[in-house]
């Protein structure tokens, strides 16, 4: 297959999957208490459905899809709820929010599910319907509701190809390669699924060629099901080739033009975690409760990749793990150049939580010396979607995000390869990811303002309008009285009353 | 268990302003040892005398601008300032040339304008420009090459010239002579062919005599720095590209009196200049497109000062001058994003 290439990324980076890609898939035990955080996917909050004292069975919705861009939230193991209030949430900036505790009952009894194996006779949005419910977001990190994704059918564009994105190109993860070595089958399967439901003509599940192992499972897998639009590439390990828009890149040569979605042109690209999770949602019925999960670093005495039942504190994992070791020194969620660092492991994982990171000292830089900008343009020349990063630094530096928008700091994927890179040792991405909040905020801010001024202006112009009508009106009405008792006819009423006095006095 | 938090990417920086100036250094070693073994030891006490003074006058300007001085004085590039300017100077100066040069690089053209990062103007050419105006006769005493000198020049000779103990005028005559560039433009001047010119003892079968060599070890070194990704291709590329096709088209149109484009790209400081000088990071153009545009414009300026402009040599004045032009060239040059048309 041809594939192309994008701009910059970093080849040389050091991949670390050797601590954990070896570790065969581990199913970890109930936790006794599961937290659910209702906001764990990009949208609106889920709605809780039960309350404090209800029992729960495995597999049963506690909280609803709020709205189109939402997902609905299934309980793991089943117990009883304790407590909905809010709780310590995977946040960069430490945030609580509200969140559904259950106290497990170790019993896991499941609730009633509705297997679809024979998906053929189901139409699309039927499945998307299925996905929908099952409570489904992108598992590669991004917690996009994926029923959003699959729904294409008002799209324009036909959907024409599917890509699947097992392109694992942070370091340390293993959670996608293991799935890919162990349940390619089913993998296989998911990806029928989703050619029926998209119409789409070929599928292209993409790996890095630092796995042939699992290579050749996806091959072995693929010949045994012996269908023809299915294909399977291996693509050049560079970071960040598992980025939705330099995957779409590489297998396609197509860009994704800026602000528009990759169903645009075409193409819909699905994590294979994610494809696992459709797979299981509409041939066995089971809503997304669980995933893999990479537990790994010097931080911790054994890397394991994990089946976790998601809403499990990372304290609970870390124990399957056998504790930290004396090096740990941050604990990450996701991968070491896009994931955030936690405070504290009493935190659950949740739907998007694809690595648990227990860095030692060696492992993470703990702190950098920013040093001035000597402007050597390696951050420009290693990024991914070409922007000028010192020249953004420059004006997100000084709050100048007029000029940082126009040098299109939006396109900005945070992939960190411009800090990794940059000689001067500066957080450029911390930079951009500020700048693009405030960008944000800027522009909500703007948004608002305008609505204001445009009522503001909507009343004035009203007001002026009444002010013009009201003119008209006395205007008129002036004009009426003046032109009414023209002068002739007041003369004549004058001189009529004069004769008619002149006669009284006459007739004195 | 608490853990300490930052943010994102977690992995250490794989580079350092101190290890790319490292490797700027290392880079020039071939042209050092090259300029010692053509041009005698005045070479190294340019070297000496540039960098201890940029070392001292570097601290004294972090201190009265209240930085620390341990992260600015161990990032190499007062250094790499100063060496570069060494490697410019002529090989038999006196003390102060190197030292007031050093002097201005770093107080005035580096400090002044905000330190490291901020200076709009390569230092070290800044410094050169104001030697060559201000002292032009002590800026023309260069060195003969070795094989032009059978005895060598003694150590005592050099302590002598660099000390200023003003040696007899004999001894500078018998020692030094003008420089290949400067030869030519004179001689040009008085209406000698170039081949007429090129018979001098000062020229060989490329360019100058020694120069020949220093500028192939530039080259060399330039190469390192290219490969270690060190510098981009696109300023040394376009300003040889620049110098050699203006050269070329003069020397199609009047080859009798138009010295070769070779002539030109192995004299005076072009490879020097285009591997080490123009690529300067802090003052030269940053986007892909803007280099190359940046570095043609240095190559072009560099002929049209040395062919009709008052001083033999253009590289210097054509590097600050183009520097002038760099916000312009980054402003319409700028990389299409990803997803932009």
């Amino acid at each position: 297959m041809k594939l192309w290439s994008f701009h910059g990324g970093l080849p040389s980076l050091a991949e670390h999957k050797n601590e954990s890609v070896n570790l065969p898939i581990e199913v970890a035990p109930i936790p006794k208490t599961l937290t659910y955080p209702l906001g764990q996917h990009i949208g609106n909050a889920a709605k809780p459905l039960v309350q404090v004292g209800d029992k729960v069975l495995r597999g049963q919705k506690i909280a609803a899809a709020q709205g189109v861009v939402s997902a609905p939230i299934h309980a793991a193991s089943s117990g009883t709820v304790s407590k909905i209030a809010d709780h310590l949430i995977p946040h960069p900036s430490g945030f609580s929010a509200p969140s559904i505790t259950i106290e497990t009952d170790g019993l896991d009894a499941e609730t009633d599910y509705t297997p679809h194996a024979d998906f053929q006779q189901l139409t699309a949005p039927q499945l998307v319907d299925i996905v929908r419910e099952a409570g489904i977001v992108g598992l590669g990190g991004a917690a996009f509701p994926t029923a959003i994704k699959l729904n294409t059918q008002s799209k324009a564009v036909d959907i024409d190809t599917l890509i699947l994105n097992g392109a694992e190109c942070e370091p340390y993860i293993s959670c996608d390669d293991r799935l890919l070595k162990e349940r390619a089958s089913r993998i296989i399967e998911g990806i029928e699924i989703l050619l029926h439901m998209l119409g789409a003509k070929r599928a292209i599940l993409a790996v890095e060629d630092n796995s042939p192992d699992t290579f050749s499972s996806i091959q072995e897998a693929i010949n045994s099901n012996n269908n023809q639009a299915i294909n399977a590439t291996q693509i050049p390990t560079i970071y960040p080739t598992g980025g939705e828009k330099q995957l779409i890149q590489t297998l396609t040569g197509k860009e994704v033009p800026s602000g528009k979605i990759p169903a645009d042109i075409g193409i819909v690209s699905i994590n294979v975690g994610t494809v696992y999770a459709i797979q299981q949602a509409v041939i066995e019925g089971k809503p997304l409760t669980s995933r893999i999960i990479t537990v790994t670093g010097e931080g911790v005495n054994k890397p394991h990749n994990l089946e976790v039942r998601i809403g499990t504190y990372i304290s609970a994992l870390i124990d399957v793990c056998h504790g930290y070791t004396k090096q740990a020194e941050r604990l990450v969620m996701g991968g070491p150049m896009m994931g955030f660092a936690l405070s504290s492991d009493s935190i659950p994982v949740v739907k998007a939580t694809n690595c648990i990171l227990v860095a030692s000292q060696h492992e993470v830089i703990t702190e950098k010396q920013a040093m001035p900008c000597i402007r050597c343009g390696l951050c420009a020349s290693a990024c991914p979607v070409s922007l000028s990063p010192q020249q953004l630094y420059w004006f997100s530096r000084s709050d100048q995000l007029d000029k940082a928008a126009q040098l299109n700091l939006s396109d900005c994927i945070e992939c960190g390869c411009c800090d990794v890179v940059c000689p001067s040792h500066i957080p450029l991405a911390q930079h951009f990811r500020y700048a693009k909040s405030a960008l944000k905020v800027q522009n909500h801010e703007k948004q608002l303002s305008n609505i204001a001024r445009e009522r503001f202006e909507a009343r004035e112009e009203r007001l002026a309008r009444d002010k013009a009508e009201r003119a008209e009106r006395s205007r008129k009405k002036k004009a009426a009285l003046k032109n009414k008792p023209a002068k002739e006819e007041i003369d004549a009423a004058v001189s009529r009353s004069k004769t008619k006095k002149n006669s009284i006095h006459n007739e004195d | 268990m608490q853990f300490l938090t930052s943010s994102a990417p977690f992995i250490a920086p794989q580079n350092s302003v101190q290890k790319m100036m490292l490797w700027v250094l290392i880079a020039l070693m071939p042209g050092i040892i090259t300029m010692v073994w053509q041009f005698g030891y005045g070479v190294l006490a340019n070297i000496i005398i540039c960098v201890s003074t940029a070392l001292i006058t570097e601290a004294i300007m972090l201190r009265l601008r209240g930085r620390a001085l341990g992260p600015a004085l161990s990032d190499l590039s007062a250094v790499v300032t100063a060496v570069l300017l060494a490697l410019a100077l002529p090989t038999l100066a006196p003390w102060w040339i190197p030292f007031i040069g050093t002097f201005i690089a770093i107080v005035i053209a580096k400090h002044l304008y905000g330190g490291l990062g901020y200076n709009p103007f390569n230092p070290a050419m800044v410094a050169f420009a104001i030697l060559m105006v201000s002292f032009p006769k002590s800026m023309t005493v260069w060195a003969l090459p070795h094989s032009l000198l059978p005895t060598g020049i003694s150590f005592s000779d050099i302590v002598a010239i660099v000390l200023d103990q003003q040696p007899k005028q004999t001894l500078i005559d018998a020692i030094t002579a003008a420089t290949p560039l400067d030869e030519m433009k004179t001689q040009l001047g008085l209406n000698q062919t170039v081949e007429e010119i090129r018979a001098s003892s000062i020229f060989a079968s490329l360019s100058g005599r020694g120069w020949q060599w220093v500028s192939i070890a530039f080259l060399l070194g330039g190469l390192i720095l290219l490969f270690k990704r060190i510098i981009s291709w696109q300023i040394p590329v376009g300003l040889l590209a620049g110098l050699f096709t203006i050269s070329f088209a003069f020397y199609l149109l009047e080859p009798s009196v138009t010295p070769s484009p070779l002539f030109h790209l192995l004299s005076g400081g072009a490879m020097l200049g285009a591997f080490f000088i123009a690529t300067d990071p802090v003052t030269a153009a940053t986007t892909p497109k803007g280099r190359f545009i940046y570095g043609v414009l240095i190559g072009l300026l560099t002929y049209i000062i040395r062919t009709w402009g008052g001083y033999p040599e253009g590289i210097a004045f054509a590097v600050i001058l183009i520097n002038m032009a760099v916000p312009l060239i980054d402003y319409y040059t700028p990389p299409r994003t990803y997803g932009h048309k």
